[in-house]
């Protein structure tokens, strides 16, 4: 079973440490996630809102050139690309008159797609990983809202992923390392997306609504699975605060964070220093623990 | 006939091809409002979903169906696939305001509230089309220069250096051709530009 990774391009840019946090998670659980070689943009919301086939042909040409390479599945932690890709593999393959569009979309790409290469999304892959339980050094014991947003489980007959307004996966990793989820009401309300450029001011509302209810309850950090979610509730902050007119101190942190910090992986590591809202967690808040526990042979030396 | 044929015309492709193209029959609403509801930006669209799908349900007054085509809504939607989550009829609205919005743009009645986020769209696939990736900082400054916000987030693009997040070179990929030919194909071809 070959996994491949397609980081999309928030993960090279303004989610960098999501990448960071990933490859560095990755190594210590002992996988290996090779890029799909040449990959492209998905095309995000701007071809879909644009065009029909050039938002199946781009997503198409990755999955093709990841089949390609030998790929059975692909690891997509962006959860737009993910949905991208999904929407793109069922309309390729599943919805009606899908034979007709994919000899198109193929003739498009210039390559024949056949769909061999199953589309993962980053709960999935996490929650397939056995024994992460064993492998914590510090655990991540703190009142987390799980911030799953719109596109990891809608539109839930294509993505067929956990639960589309009540989700539960993130929810269960987080308990697996020692953090505490807890109930609240956001955990599928849009965060306003691609908006965050051209409609900043939506974005900040609606980024807003997802914080206040997440600190009403008692969280200590919100986290995310998705670049955009993370670009909004952490990035645009000082919009979100102006339009509030008050201050929200709660950090946001990729699931891929978290589960680093727990696994004793260095915050410097897991890129924490570059988001905007300061992050005061450490992998050494709870080390009693950790004695306890069977050390890792995978670690990485930094401990 | 009083009215003349041209709307008649238009009517008819309409409803088709939104049918044709989605399977979604918009008759079958039958306007109970979870989709409006639901809509995160509902309050900001000059119709809620749930209007949309009534404007094109009356097919007698085409006039209707322009309003929808003409809305502000189909563009503010952000396919948070919440209202076909929640359609007790399961009609995928999404994939219907997609149409719409190609709709919009082939008939050249795009609102013009809707600009900056179309200008966002259309700076994203230029930096696509070049490079094969998302470009991030050349996608912004193209922004700016179709939208003319030349000082909004101004102070973020330092702060992204100082971070480490914003690059000052693109990522290219190898097939650019490739990329090329297949935006002169599509959305090119359609907006019949080279």
């Amino acid at each position: 079973m070959k996994t491949g990774f397609y980081p999309g391009c928030s993960m090279k840019g303004s989610a960098r440490e999501y990448s960071e946090s990933l490859m560095a998670v990755a190594k210590v659980l002992g996988r290996e996630l090779p890029e799909i070689p040449d990959w492209n943009c998905c095309g995000a919301t701007a071809a879909h809102n644009l065009d029909r086939d050039l938002a199946l042909a781009l997503p198409a040409r990755i999955l093709a050139a990841a089949e390609k390479a030998g790929m059975d599945e692909v690891l997509v932690p962006c959860a737009a690309c993910y949905s991208r890709l999904s929407v793109t593999r069922h309309e390729l393959l599943d919805a009606k008159g899908s034979e007709a569009l994919r000899a198109r979309i193929s003739g498009l790409i210039e390559a024949e797609y056949r769909g061999s290469a199953k589309v993962v999304n980053i709960l999935e892959w996490l929650a397939g990983i056995g024994g992460l339980e064993g492998l914590i050094q510090a655990p991540f014991a703190r009142k987390v809202a799980c911030y799953y947003g719109c596109l990891l489980v809608r539109p839930a007959g294509i993505v067929k992923f956990d639960r589309p307004e009540e989700p539960q996966s993130m929810d269960r990793l987080m308990k697996k390392i020692g953090a505490e989820p807890l109930d609240w009401a956001f955990k599928t309300e849009c965060c306003g997306a691609g908006f965050s450029i051209s409609r900043n001011d939506l974005v900040a509302r609606l980024s807003g609504l997802i914080l206040d209810d997440a600190v009403a309850r008692g969280a200590e950090a919100v986290i995310v699975a998705c670049p955009m979610c993370h670009l909004n509730l952490d990035m645009r902050r000082p919009n979100i605060e102006k339009r509030a007119d008050k201050k929200f101190r709660i950090p946001v942190l990729y699931v891929t964070q978290a589960i680093g910090l727990a696994l004793g992986i260095a915050p410097k590591k897991l890129g924490l220093q570059r988001h905007k809202v300061t992050v005061r967690f450490s992998p050494a808040v709870d080390k009693s623990p950790a004695e306890t526990l069977p050390p890792s042979g995978t670690r990485p030396g930094e401990a | 006939m009083s009215r003349g044929p041209v709307i008649q015309h238009d009517r008819q492709v309409l409803a088709e091809r939104i049918l044709e193209q989605t399977g979604v029959d918009v008759a079958r609403c039958y306007q109970c409002g979870k989709c409006s509801a639901g809509c995160p930006l509902a309050a900001d669209m000059d119709f809620p979903p749930s209007q949309i799908m009534h404007l094109l349900q009356l097919g007698d007054f085409p006039e209707f169906a322009e309003l929808a085509l003409r809305s502000h809504t189909i563009w503010l939607c952000l396919t948070c696939e919440i209202c076909y989550c929640r359609c007790p009829m399961e009609l995928d609205i999404p994939k219907l305001m997609d149409v719409l919005r190609y709709e919009s743009l082939a008939q050249k009645k795009i609102n013009p509230k809707a600009k900056d986020i179309i200008s966002f769209h259309r700076a994203f696939l230029d930096s696509v089309r070049t490079t094969g990736r998302l470009f991030e900082m050349g996608q912004v400054i193209d922004y700016k220069l179709r939208s003319g916000h030349f000082l909004q987030d101004l102070l973020q693009a330092p702060w992204m250096f100082f971070v480490g997040k914003l690059h000052l070179i693109p990522e290219r990929i190898r097939d650019r051709r490739l990329l090329k030919r297949m935006f002169a194909r599509t959305l090119k071809a359609r907006e019949g530009r080279p």
